[in-house]
């Protein structure tokens, strides 16, 4: 019963952020602008992967969702360094 | 009863992070983007995380969600700050309506240095 209404509705407003992060990211309109959608689709694919472990109760998931979170911090700031250490300055 | 109120931490959450996306989309420009996506984001994955570990109830499963969460709380914060100062940097141009940029006059783009704030600078310094 819960799971009927919730299950599809937790994963719809998931899916439709995704694509406004999407948007934002072909969007731009600066390169700083595009990390920032990248670093939100990484955590809303983090919480897709939190409420697939709700759903199928595998709770191994969990796991991948840190080593997710890890790696989108990561990638943020490899994306800063490049921008300070001389990347491109308009885009 | 547990069911009930984890589905809604889970759909809080996901609400949470709805209002981070539109945000990111809806603001106009860098440091508002950032400012939304950051704290509703991490404020949405925790609220995620919570419901699933009061589902669950379980010692490994609450010990992994703790882990996300403060990994998490820890981590977003120290990029936002990383890509706000690289967009500062590189020039990212500002939205009309703000009022407040202290660093306009001190920062040169061009040597990258930052100069002291006037009130702290020596007299004869210039």
């Amino acid at each position: 019963m819960l799971s009927t209404i919730l299950q599809p509705l937790v994963y719809l407003i998931l899916s439709v952020s995704l694509g406004l992060g999407f948007f934002r990211l072909v969007q731009g309109p600066t390169l700083p602008d595009r990390v920032v959608a990248l670093e939100l689709i990484a955590s809303l694919t983090v919480g897709l992967i939190v409420a697939y472990t709700f759903f199928s109760a595998q709770t191994a998931f969990l796991d991948v969702a840190l080593v997710l979170a890890l790696t989108g911090f990561l990638t943020a700031i490899a994306f800063a360094r490049y921008l300070e250490k001389g990347g491109q300055r308009d885009d | 009863m547990i069911d009930v109120l984890a589905g809604l931490l889970l759909l809080a959450g996901a609400l949470f992070m709805f209002i981070a996306a539109l945000g990111a989309v809806r603001m106009p420009d860098l440091m508002t983007r950032m400012h939304a996506t950051t704290k509703a984001g991490v404020l949405g994955a925790g609220l995620m995380l919570a419901g699933v570990a009061l589902y669950f109830a379980e010692a490994d499963v609450l010990a992994r969600a703790v882990a996300i969460v403060l990994f998490t709380m820890l981590t977003a914060p120290v990029a936002a700050h990383a890509i706000g100062r690289a967009g500062y940097f590189v020039g990212v141009p500002f939205w009309e309506g703000t009022v407040k940029d202290e660093l306009k006059d001190r920062y040169d783009p061009d040597t990258h240095i930052l100069a002291s704030p006037p009130e702290h600078q020596e007299p004869g310094q210039g």
